[in-house]
Order: C-alpha cells, then sequence, then structure tokens
C-alpha cells in the first residue's frame, strides 16, 4: 500500500504554529512582492476568500472579515517542511518528497489496520511540528492520491481514508468529476466528459485498450493505477534538474540598466549555487527582462548566451548574465521582473576531456566549494554585482519572524 | 585553564570539511590532547575522541524541537531567568512538574504543570496559578527540557 499524507493548507498552517491564538481563525499567506493570495486556511476558505486572487482587490473583504494576512516567509515553510518530513520517516525509510507539502509512504509488508496506522501518523505530525496533515492510503499512487482527495473533503474520516474495498466505493466514485483524479487535468477531463467519461468510476471501468487508442499510454496507466495495478513506483530519489531558473519580481519597477544588472548578477549567483548543489555544470545561460502585462509600452527581452566551456563558476555566470542583460536592455520601459536560466545542464563529473576543449579551471572549482562552505549557514559571502539591500528586492512587508532558523527572531514566551 | 592545542602539522586538505553535511557528524573538530612534534608521535593521540556536539546532547528530536526566549521573572525558582534560552520538546506527553510551554489567551507562557489541580504554576510567590481550562491538553506545546543562560 501507498499512504500520501498532504499537509493542509500548508503556508497558512505554517503561520499557526507559533501563534496558537491563530488556530481556527482566518489566515491566508501572500505570494512574492504580497502580490496575490496564495493559501488560506480552512476558515478563510469558509469565508470564500477567493484563491490567486489580487491583494489589493480583495483588502477590504479581507479586512472586513478579520483575516490575518501574511507574507510569504519561505524561511519558514522550508523548516517545517522538513520536520514533517523526518517526522514522517520515523514510520519508514521508503518515502518519497513529492512536493514541499506532500510524501508518498510505501506502506508494504505492514500487517496492521491502515486506518488507525494513518490515524497514528496524523497524531505524531501534530503532535511534534503542530501541522494538520491528511492522509490517503491505496495499492498504488494514483489511489492513494484520490484517497487523499477524499480524506480532505470528508468530515467522517477524520483525515484519513483507506481505499482498499474498491466495490465498496463506486458509489462515491460515481460522483466524483474524472479531473479529481492525480494527472487528469482540467482539459483532458473535458475530452473524457465528451466521450462520456464523466466520473472516476467511469473512468475505473473504461476498456484500457480504448482508452490507450483515444488518449494514450499515459490515460491507460491510470486506469490500470485506479484499478490496484501499479503503474508507478516510488522514487526517492528525485533527478537532478535539467534546467534551472531563477526569476523573481521585483518590489519596485526598474527604468535603468544598473539595477538591472544587480539583479541578474543576483539571480545568476542564486542558481549557480543550485547548480553546484546537484554538482551540474552548464554551457548555456538565459536571461530575460520584462515588463509588467498591464503596462502601456509592454517588452519582453531575451537572450541566450553560449558559455566556451560548461561551467558553475558564479563569476562567469554573472558575467554572462550581465552582458546578456546589457545587450537587450531598451530605455524607455518600466521593468517588472527579470530572470536567469541555466540550460542544458550536464553532471559536473564524467565530463569527457578533450584536448583542445576548454575547461573549467581546478583553482575556480575550489573557490566555489569554499564560497559555498563559508554560506553553509547563511549567506555571508556574496559577489558585489549583486548589490547590497537593493531597493527593488522582493517586499516582504507582513512577513512573521523566522521563529526556527534565526536566534534572534525565536518565540519569546512569558 | 588548560587549552589544547591543534598540531603544527594539522592543515586542512581536501576543501575545508563541511560541519553540517549531515546530522551524524559533529561540528567540532577533534581537540588533541598534545602537541605533535616531528619524530616521535605522541602516544595520546590514539585516544582521540570526537568534540562534545552540545546541540546533539540538548536536542534529543529535533523536528519537535524548537528554541525560545523566556521573558520576564515569573520561573526564577525554577532557575529560569529573563533572556533564557529554553529547549522546548513537542514530543514528550507533559506530566505533573513538568515546565511546559502553554498557550494561554494568545500569548506563549512558560509554568510549571500540575495536572491534578489543573492549574499551571508560576516559579514565583508573587504570580498566582492559571486554572486549565478544560481542553487543556491541546494547550500544552510542548515540554522545557532546558534552559541555557548567558553570562
Amino acid at each position: 500500500m501507498y499512504a500520501l499524507v498532504d499537509c493542509n493548507s500548508f503556508f497558512a498552517s505554517c503561520e499557526q504554529i507559533f501563534r496558537p491564538e491563530l488556530r481556527g481563525k482566518p489566515v491566508v499567506v501572500l505570494s512574492n512582492n504580497d502580490g496575490c493570495v496564495v493559501a488560506r486556511s480552512k476558515e478563510a476558505k469558509a469565508l470564500n476568500i477567493p484563491d490567486l486572487h489580487a491583494y489589493f482587490k480583495i483588502k477590504d473583504q479581507l479586512l472586513a472579515n478579520d483575516v490575518r494576512v501574511f507574507s510569504s516567509n519561505y524561511e519558514l515553510y522550508a523548516d517545517i517542511s522538513q520536520r514533517v518530513v523526518s517526522t514522517l520517516r520515523e514510520y519508514t525509510d521508503a518515502l518519497e518528497v513529492y512536493s514541499i507539502d506532500e510524501s508518498f509512504l510505501q506502506l508494504d509488508g505492514f500487517q496492521e489496520n491502515f486506518y488507525l496506522y494513518g490515524q497514528s501518523i496524523k497524531a505524531k505530525v501534530w503532535q511534534d511540528v503542530r501541522m494538520p496533515v491528511c492522509v490517503g492510503i491505496g495499492q498504488t499512487k494514483t489511489l492513494a492520491k484520490l484517497a487523499n482527495r477524499i480524506a480532505k473533503k470528508s468530515k467522517k474520516l477524520n483525515g484519513v481514508c483507506v481505499l482498499d474495498d474498491l466495490a465498496g466505493w463506486a458509489a462515491l466514485f460515481k460522483k466524483m468529476p474524472v479531473d479529481s483524479i492525480w494527472g487528469i487535468g482540467s482539459r483532458l477531463g473535458k475530452r473524457l466528459a465528451l466521450l462520456g467519461i464523466k466520473s472516476v468510476y467511469d473512468l475505473q471501468q473504461a476498456n484500457s485498450k480504448w482508452i490507450r487508442k483515444h488518449f494514450g499510454v499515459m490515460v491507460e496507466r491510470v486506469v490500470a493505477e485506479l484499478n490496484g495495478e501499479r503503474c508507478y513506483q516510488l522514487d526517492k530519489q528525485p533527478e537532478n534538474k535539467q534546467q534551472i531558473f531563477s526569476t523573481r519580481s521585483f518590489g519596485e519597477k526598474i527604468t535603468t540598466l544598473n539595477p538591472l544588472q544587480q539583479a541578474v548578477s543576483q539571480y545568476a549567483q542564486r542558481a549557480a549555487i543550485k547548480l553546484r548543489k546537484q554538482q551540474g555544470l552548464t554551457q548555456t545561460l538565459l536571461v530575460f527582462i520584462e515588463t509588467s502585462r498591464f503596462e502601456q509600452s509592454r517588452l519582453s527581452q531575451q537572450r541566450v548566451i553560449s558559455l566556451d566551456y560548461p561551467t558553475n563558476d558564479t563569476r562567469v555566470l554573472i558575467k554572462a548574465a550581465k552582458q546578456g542583460v546589457s545587450a537587450i536592455f531598451k530605455s524607455g520601459y518600466r521593468y517588472a521582473r527579470a530572470g536567469v536560466g541555466l540550460l542544458d545542464i550536464r553532471e559536473e563529473n564524467p565530463t569527457q576531456l578533450n584536448f583542445f576543449d576548454r575547461y573549467q579551471s581546478k583553482k575556480a572549482t575550489k573557490l566555489m566549494q569554499v564560497v559555498d562552505q563559508l554560506n553553509k549557514k547563511e549567506m555571508q559571502v556574496f559577489f558585489a554585482s549583486t548589490g547590497i539591500d537593493p531597493f527593488w528586492s522582493m517586499q516582504r512587508r507582513l512577513k512573521s519572524p523566522a521563529y526556527t532558523t534565526r536566534l534572534s527572531e525565536i518565540p519569546v514566551v512569558k | 585553564m588548560k587549552i589544547a592545542l591543534l598540531p603544527e602539522s594539522f592543515s586542512v586538505s581536501g576543501g575545508i570539511p563541511d560541519p553540517f553535511d549531515s546530522p551524524d557528524k559533529s561540528p567540532f573538530q577533534p581537540l588533541f590532547a598534545s602537541r605533535v612534534s616531528a619524530g616521535f608521535p605522541s602516544p595520546a593521540d590514539d585516544y582521540v575522541e570526537g568534540g562534545i556536539d552540545l546541540h546533539r546532547h540538548l536536542v534529543k528530536n529535533p523536528a519537535a524541537t524548537f528554541f525560545a526566549k523566556a521573558s520576564g521573572d515569573s520561573m526564577q525558582l525554577k532557575g529560569i531567568y529573563d533572556g533564557d534560552l529554553l529547549v522546548v520538546d513537542r514530543s514528550l506527553s507533559a506530566k505533573t512538574g513538568d515546565v511546559v510551554i502553554a498557550a494561554i489567551d494568545g500569548e506563549l507562557v512558560c509554568k510549571i504543570l500540575d495536572l491534578s489541580n489543573r492549574q499551571l504554576v508560576p516559579a514565583n510567590p508573587s504570580y498566582p496559578p492559571i486554572t486549565l481550562c478544560d481542553e487543556a491538553e491541546c494547550l500544552i506545546e510542548g515540554v522545557v527540557t532546558h534552559a541555557i543562560r548567558y553570562l
């Protein structure tokens, strides 16, 4: 059996951990630059606060309903996510971190009552981390996902759903729309509905050869998984990324070249750190700048830069990003966003050295190792071209303290 | 006070060791018992132990542990003073006599738990005990396992 453990309204629940008085109250979390609502507590959902809506548009509604509003506090969310995962690892090492707030657990060989087991996981994560979760358990990952969805919706199940006897759930499956299945998006759902497959039950009962012919092998696998036949295994170690992007919106619009160069330098620096973490090298860098969609004179520019040799040297990447942005910069526009992408990433070790090839010097590799070591705890060493406390950096006016990651911000008790 | 010395030949090779690499590794350098002179190795160097990692000693359940800062004088008789750093473990179930962190009226407080009288008792006679309501269990946020004072 697989279990999917999914945190309830993860960002909003993180904000309630060290503010117990906010538990059971409406809480929302905003995206970068306090742009729009990205997470809502159960109580905020009940007030019909819309998801992904611009903050300035619903500010009055939030105020009128006494909703607590927070900027994104990624330092806190990342730490809490790790705590949840290490708590789950006490149950099994066969665990896949699927996203910041979801993990799959493989429970093969367990002889226990799965419902009670799910309840014990839920209770333990609450006790240790104060994170509310729902647990969905099923024979396949797709069924575990579906079970989790049912657990979230049903009050009776108390946050845990086990889909073992599939026939017994047929009545509910008939009521659930087909796009509530993992891997069936709303677009595919519409196409399926046109051919009469409207519910979870319809797809589960569909002829898999027919499905394969009309919708391809991916949907055929979903049908198999819905019938308890495993197509997807646990992915314990997610593969390294082949592309790394670092992009941000600015806190304030930028109209001149210098701050744009600072911004892309910072993004290049950030991307380079990620690249070295997965021990990769890149030979192609993409840089882009763009105005807001709402701007009168809109512009979106990008440039791909080929580097002389595969590298993960921050200095080389910053230089390329700055050159790129100088080449695409046009004055007279109010830029709202920029980004750096590292494309075509390969592994660091098995580079085949050709006598004529140029490659990154050992000295550069060593220097980057030292920089990474020094920055292990906090960003202490950075490249001057990124600017010091620049005006364009992200605005997070309503951010809560970094309760668990910064000594000066730990909670105070009386 | 005697201070252990690093051997003269001590050098960092193969990059600086990564102290935060894994939780099993101690972030402390081993201390050598004696200065190493060329020619004759110290017989004590075979007895080098890992340094004492205070974090590992104080934090038994990292995922369930948080730090908090004490404020005020209500816990003085228990030896907790203003500004002390408290280590709080949520995974322990609180018993009578434990120093606990509880959420009372929207505030986090540090008091002694008395389950038989359903009270949170300050360790200072000038403060009254706080009576717990019925759902008190869910208000206990964790058990304080250590208080660390800055001198």
